[in-house]
């Protein structure tokens, strides 16, 4: 809905943007904004320059209401890399907001200067003052929010890979431990590495050992058997081990058919591994060099 | 007009699928390879889709056809080489490889081959993906 | 989502998807633009491999169509959607033609439900008589 009354606001910023950039970045800087030390100066008035540049395109439509439409994209896009910098550097949410906020002071210092004999029209230009910085300094809490989301699902991804080591246990053998969860995104890091590691290796064997695998249900068993389908697809073997009692129970309740041999230890999955490549563990005393 | 050569290695075909196939040099790969495992007396059949960068539908069916055709003539098909993105999307696509043995490259399609020819009761012989 | 976010074209290209050559061309359009998307090579066989049951289908059933590939961008994702449109004889029974049924083979079965399950999003329209058009799409995450 477009505003009704007309604000003159779009001419102010247009007209007044140096002074408004300078009584704004007086105001910050007495309001303490740069004594953490973590943003300068510069980057500060950069910051503000191209915000006021931004809201004077915005404001020129007379369209406050809606901040998502074309012609609020470039403040937009201002804010999100404030915030996403601002983020990274630690600062609260709050902190950035206040970024926003603090404009309204020589905004409606300009307006009263303005219009200050004319108490209804000064109330209507600080409402459309306010209601428009309130709506970005808001936005600049949801760019935020999304920032930290980004670095959180990036730590996740980064822990998911390192969580899934593939290990040589012999020539021609591979381990695979999976320790937690095992849902579709895992399972996709899961199949990926021990594929690439039986180009590499050329193993032919790989014991998926599934001890560190909280619960196993039917999704679980899908996933399972959808890593042993594509290891299969490069020529290697799947040993499941590491089921314990009660999934051993599970998987009979649920009537699970993994397809593949499976066995209740490691140690289990690699003495089968050994003999099918057709070799033997035997007995015999230690030399001096070895003790 | 293309045509996809088959080489023979001893009692066994080999195949490398270089190119992007369409439709009909597909059927007539199939066509040409049951043919050559008659006239050459092949006991083996590999595929090699190392060149593949992908494998859909229509090639799965393929490689089931010429698989489910070789046995009929008692010989062995192996597929070597697949890549890993091939393969993790063949199974999320849902495509069983029936009747089809794999394995990682061609010296190990060869072993495959002969394990199953001259020792078809053991386990790595009766393998299958 | 970020508030404000729309689905933002960044590219787009029309393929004719006639012939079974045309299949061929669709794999490759589909992979170069899945590669300027930023996918990994397992997100681009995907999509490829989906892109080619859907075309392979637009020939086979549909009369020949063609094939509009665009990379989106939503917010701070980026990605690929296919919409593949002919006005063939339609599908009377889409629930039907969703089943699976590889292992028997033929039929649409298997390329629809398959490449629905290789897509993130996707979505088929049907008329009897008028036609079909099938949208799908994948995102880098």
């Amino acid at each position: 809905m477009a505003e009704e009354h007309a604000t003159m606001i779009p001419q102010l910023l247009a007209e007044h943007e140096q002074t408004l950039l300078r009584d704004w970045m007086e105001s910050q800087k007495k309001s303490g904004a740069l004594r953490g030390g973590q943003v300068s100066e510069a980057e500060l008035a950069d910051n503000s320059r191209r915000l006021l540049a931004g809201l004077r395109g915005g404001a020129a439509t007379g369209q406050f209401e809606d901040i998502t439409t074309p012609v609020w994209d470039q403040s937009r896009t201002v804010l999100e890399e404030i915030s996403r910098s601002r983020a990274t550097l630690g600062l609260t949410p709050a902190e950035t907001a206040t970024f926003v906020f603090s404009l309204k002071e020589p905004l409606f210092a300009l307006l009263r200067e303005k219009v200050g004999k004319d108490p209804d029209r000064l109330a209507h230009e600080i409402w459309v003052a306010t209601s428009l910085l309130d709506k970005l300094g808001l936005y600049t809490v949801e760019a935020f929010q999304k920032t930290r989301e980004d670095i959180i699902a990036r730590q996740q991804q980064e822990l998911l890979e390192l969580s899934t080591p593939v290990v040589r246990l012999w020539e021609g053998v591979l381990a695979l431990p999976l320790i937690g969860t095992l849902d579709s995104a895992r399972t996709q890091i899961v199949m990926e590495s021990l594929l690439e590691e039986i180009v590499t290796s050329g193993a032919e064997i790989a014991i998926i050992d599934i001890t560190g695998v909280p619960t196993v249900d039917t999704l679980v068993a899908q996933h399972l058997i959808k890593t042993v389908a594509a290891a299969r697809l490069m020529g290697a073997d799947c040993i499941i081990s590491g089921i314990r009692p009660q999934i051993a129970q599970t998987i009979v309740h649920l009537g699970l058919e993994l397809g593949v041999v499976s066995k209740a230890t490691m140690a289990d999955a690699f003495a089968l591994a050994l003999r099918r490549l057709g070799k033997a563990v035997v007995d015999r005393a230690p030399t001096p060099q070895e003790l | 007009m293309a045509v996809i050569p088959v080489l023979k290695i001893g009692d066994c075909l080999l195949v490398s699928i270089q190119v992007d196939m369409h439709d009909r040099l597909a059927l007539e790969l199939q066509d040409d390879l049951t043919n050559r495992i008659v006239t050459e007396r092949a006991r083996g059949v590999m595929i090699d889709i190392s060149a593949l960068e992908i494998v859909d539908s229509f090639i799965g069916r393929m490689l089931n056809n010429i698989a489910a055709m070789s046995r009929v003539l008692d010989a062995v098909t192996v597929v070597v080489g697949m890549r890993p993105a091939v393969a993790i999307t063949l199974v999320e696509l849902g495509l069983s490889l029936t009747g089809v043995r794999t394995a990682l490259n061609v010296d190990k399609g060869l072993a495959l081959i002969r394990k199953a020819i001259d020792d078809p009761g053991s386990a790595l012989g009766r393998r299958e993906a | 989502m970020t508030q404000g976010a729309r689905l933002v074209v960044e590219k787009h290209e029309t393929v004719a998807v006639r012939s079974s050559d045309d299949v061929v061309r669709v794999r490759q359009a589909v992979r170069a633009r899945s590669i300027e998307a930023g996918f990994g090579i397992v997100d681009q066989t995907k999509l490829v491999t989906a892109a080619s049951e859907i075309a392979r289908n637009t020939v086979d059933y549909g009369g020949g169509g063609t094939l509009v590939i665009e990379i989106v961008r939503e917010g701070a994702r980026r990605g690929v959607q296919l919409t593949f449109s002919d006005n063939g004889p339609g599908i009377a029974d889409l629930k039907v033609a969703m089943t699976d049924g590889y292992t028997t083979g033929g039929g649409l079965g298997l390329g629809l439900s398959g490449a629905k399950r290789l897509s993130n999003e996707f979505s088929i329209e049907s008329t009897p008589g008028k036609g079909t058009t099938v949208t799908l799409a994948r995102w880098k995450l």
